[in-house]
């Protein structure tokens, strides 16, 4: 399936005595890499290199299409409605998730495996399947509607609207926020729980003053993916919601396809990207884990 | 937490969770079996007739085997690629490893929408947008990054000694290689394949701004038939498209098993 060139594994073989030699052997070996990087690097890095540079020089160099932005009132209202729906979706993330990996502790072995299997179901399967079957849930005559009908809340309009999007985004999201907070979770020592209690606190407080505080750093790290992927996400909001609401994503995608404005939607996608990565900087920082936050690899929500 | 009540309360969220976790993706199963030509649920009556039309009309079964081959192609370059990546980063010391170790994770980070536009607007120059080699190209980015993560971790796990072993009993050091390195590291590179072909297969936002009219993957068609149309083939397709990445993903899972073990 890999075909190895003789200098690749003759470094991959135990090293030759002298030191110098193994250098260089491991050096060669670098070429392996060398195809991969030139694909990220021309179709990957280049690009966004481009779009940067023509968020600063289209129609005409200057900073004009950030600030041109800045003062758009069209713009900053859906960068506001985005930063608060991502808000939105995070702490319904984390109401549902806290006691889902909770329970995911607590109970055997299988039906932590039945548990774990229903957070990486959705985690993997096809986005646009999932999306189509929360526009059908959320239509007026849908399933949502009927049980909210049953507790003397319906019918009520949901799709099109916020609360529809948030409701479908946040179950999209679920999986990204369970997963590091249960990872948490299975690293807290419980017999700290039990000391606490053991030296006279209520179980409450034992909860509230020993894990929590534990399980907090989960809680952080799945918080801010969330955020971070709420923050660019494109085709939940677009079919779930409505045009009148749009987000971030959406926007850019206007000003390029209908538009054919690239500096502006330059403008926009750096601005997006920036913010990515100071909160992805900041999850790193927070998990201590090297490369990329456990739960990014893997996720089918863009 | 110890107390029945509580616990009571928690598995009774735990069950109202998984549903909602769970029930969006098998929802599309009894719809696309419905007989009638809107999304109501549940269906009155039953037919094959969405999964006929799926299998028939020009567009749908054009998308399917437009996805399936790109994703097929998309798999062996960045399989390839991605796992002799992950061979040489894990086998080398040198200064700028961080470095090379974001750009093979950068593509996961950096939201779709903008590697999207990122894309579009380079490849609008160099004329890539609705070619089949644009798409295997942006998947292909997309796709290296699971692959170099699947295969780096089992090159982590990995005992060298058993390398050494084998060369000191003789063996050349292509012929380690394959009887050992490749043998043992295989889940990770299988996993990182099935995690491939996924990825291709279910990528919408970048695909919707390479395609054409003329080639589109089925989750665009997808998209399209959601915005555009109230066609109950969608529900077809979106059973076919669940079916097949669970029937892979649960492969990959006891690839891994297996791997761990």
């Amino acid at each position: 399936m890999v075909s190895v060139s003789p200098a690749g594994t003759a470094a991959a073989a135990p090293a030759p005595p002298a030191v110098s030699r193994t250098r260089r052997a491991g050096r060669a070996l670098l070429l392996f890499a060398l195809p991969a990087v030139i694909v990220l690097g021309v179709f990957f890095v280049v690009p966004a290199i481009r779009l940067a540079w023509l968020s600063v020089s289209t129609p005409e160099f200057g900073i004009g299409n950030y600030t041109g932005l800045a003062t758009d009132g069209v713009v900053v209202t859906v960068v506001l409605r985005t930063l608060g729906m991502a808000a939105v979706v995070t702490v319904l993330c984390v109401l549902c998730a806290y006691p889902y990996a909770y329970l995911m502790t607590i109970v055997g072995p299988r039906w932590r495996a039945v548990l774990t299997a229903l957070v990486l179901l959705p985690f993997w399967t096809s986005l646009m399947a999932r999306t189509f079957a929360w526009v059908v849930l959320l239509q007026d005559t849908g399933v949502v509607n009927a049980l909210l009908a049953v507790v003397g809340l319906g019918p009520t309009r949901l799709l099109g609207t916020t609360a529809g999007v948030s409701i479908a985004m946040a179950q999209v999201m679920l999986p990204f926020m369970v997963l590091p907070v249960y990872a948490a979770m299975r690293g807290i020592d419980r017999r700290l729980v039990d000391a606490a209690m053991g030296l006279g606190a209520r179980p409450i407080n034992a909860f509230l003053r020993v894990y929590l505080p534990l399980s907090l750093r989960g809680v952080a790290a799945g918080a801010t993916l969330v955020m971070v992927l709420s923050l660019g996400f494109y085709v939940t909001p677009s079919l779930v919601g409505s045009p009148q609401q749009s987000m971030l994503a959406q926007l850019i995608s206007v000003q390029v396809n209908q538009l054919l404005n690239f500096g502006a939607a330059g403008a926009l996608a750096v601005t997006l990207l920036v913010v990515t990565l100071v909160l992805v900087a900041g999850v790193q920082r927070l998990t201590r884990t090297g490369g990329a936050p456990a739960a990014l690899v893997g996720g089918t929500a863009s | 937490m110890r107390s029945v009540g509580l616990r009571r309360a928690l598995v009774a969220l735990g069950i109202l969770i998984g549903a909602w976790l769970l029930v969006p993706t098998l929802i599309v199963i009894p719809i696309s079996f419905s007989g009638e030509d809107s999304f109501a649920f549940p269906p009155s009556s039953w037919s094959l007739r969405h999964y006929e039309t799926f299998f028939t009309e020009q567009s749908w079964l054009n998308a399917l085997l437009v996805s399936i081959q790109l994703a097929v192609i998309v798999t062996v370059v960045a399989t390839l690629l991605g796992t002799a990546a992950a061979f040489a980063l894990s086998r080398t010391a040198f200064q700028g490893r961080g470095v090379l170790n974001g750009l093979f994770l950068a593509p996961l980070i950096v939201p779709g929408i903008v590697v999207a536009v990122a894309v579009y607007a380079a490849f609008l120059q160099w004329g890539l947008i609705g070619t089949p080699v644009g798409f295997i190209i942006a998947h292909t980015v997309l796709a290296i990054p699971f692959v170099t993560v699947n295969v780096g971790s089992a090159l982590g796990g990995f005992d060298r000694t058993l390398e050494r072993a084998a060369a000191s009993l003789g063996a050349s050091a292509p012929a380690t290689f394959r009887a050992v390195t490749l043998p043992l590291i295989m889940p990770g590179v299988l996993s990182g394949a099935v995690f491939a072909f996924v990825t291709s297969f279910d990528e919408v936002v970048v695909s919707m701004f390479v395609q054409s009219p003329q080639l589109q993957t089925l989750p665009v068609r997808m998209f399209t038939s959601v915005t555009n149309e109230v066609d109950p083939t969608i529900a077809a397709a979106a059973t076919v498209v669940v079916t097949l990445t669970t029937a892979l993903l649960t492969l990959a899972a006891t690839l891994r098993r297996t791997r761990r073990a």
